[in-house]
């Protein structure tokens, strides 16, 4: 069984205008996640759960590539796939 | 964690840019969030101004801000319910976003390039301050997409600028050693 994402990307062939919009909805979680995952490598010194002796608490609670991707990974999950569901169920092209 | 919650709104924002204001208030709990996330800002912004430390003009700028977001998220709680209906209560987005540039410009004593601290502050004072034109526009033109997505463009800005806020490196690799440890704080 497909999730709201798949399905809409499914009926994507079908309705070109609201195709765009949902492509665009469904990208936004993934390219979060990237940029998360992009930072990490790009600058392995931001997450200092990769030395945590050398860290006080706050710098372990927060790391920032990890928020961003988890940011990604949220909006993924609790917006966009409702949004996708709600924007195919309106009738808004 | 406030660059967290500025790119969670600006996530938010950009959607129900490119979906639209019909399909985005489809759900209540999405109708509120973007305001009720603003207004639990304001309240977290509190607590930044009583633990931040730092000088009073610190202190007046971070109580500003908390008061001036709590004052647009509840205002758009309440616009969002039905239950504010005057027009020129949208206007308290931009006046948020004003004052907060003006805040952010103003507790900065030093000049862009003295750390990396000083020039994310700039950067943030004028994002907003600048940013704050596109809710003004959005007021009156409510379904204008070049108003929505320069606000939530806003908020992309804001949260990439506040992230950097917390690396430790030099700006231009010429910075004094008392502004490095100004940038570590």
């Amino acid at each position: 069984m497909l999730n709201p994402v798949g399905r809409a990307f499914t009926r994507d062939r079908l309705d070109a205008p609201r195709s765009r919009r949902t492509a665009a909805v469904a990208a936004i979680g993934p390219l979060i996640v990237l940029a998360g995952i992009l930072w990490a490598l790009a600058q392995p010194d931001r997450l200092p759960l990769l030395d945590p002796d050398a860290h006080g608490f706050w710098s372990l609670a927060v790391e920032p590539p990890l928020l961003v991707l988890l940011v990604g990974v949220f909006f993924h999950r609790f917006i966009a796939s409702g949004l996708i569901r709600d924007l195919y169920g309106s009738g808004v092209g | 964690m406030f660059a967290t919650g500025f790119l969670v709104l600006a996530a938010c924002l950009l959607a129900q840019a490119i979906v639209g204001d019909d399909v985005w208030n489809r759900s209540a709990w999405r109708r509120y969030f973007f305001p009720g996330f603003g207004f639990v800002m304001g309240l977290g912004m509190w607590g930044v101004a009583v633990l931040a430390g730092g000088s009073t003009i610190h202190l007046l700028a971070h109580c500003t801000w908390a008061q001036v977001m709590m004052l647009a998220g509840g205002a758009h709680l309440g616009l969002a319910r039905g239950k504010l209906q005057h027009r020129f209560w949208p206007l308290t987005m931009p006046l948020a976003l004003g004052v907060s540039g003006l805040a952010f410009l103003g507790h900065e004593e030093h000049g862009w390039l003295y750390s990396r601290s000083a020039l994310v502050h700039h950067i943030c004072g004028w994002t907003l301050v600048v940013g704050a034109l596109f809710p003004l526009g959005a007021a009156f033109r409510p379904r204008s997409h070049f108003f929505r997505l320069g606000f939530a463009a806003t908020f992309v800005v804001l949260a990439i600028a506040l992230f950097a806020l917390r690396d430790s490196g030099p700006v231009l690799g010429n910075v004094p050693s008392t502004a490095r440890g100004d940038a570590r704080r």
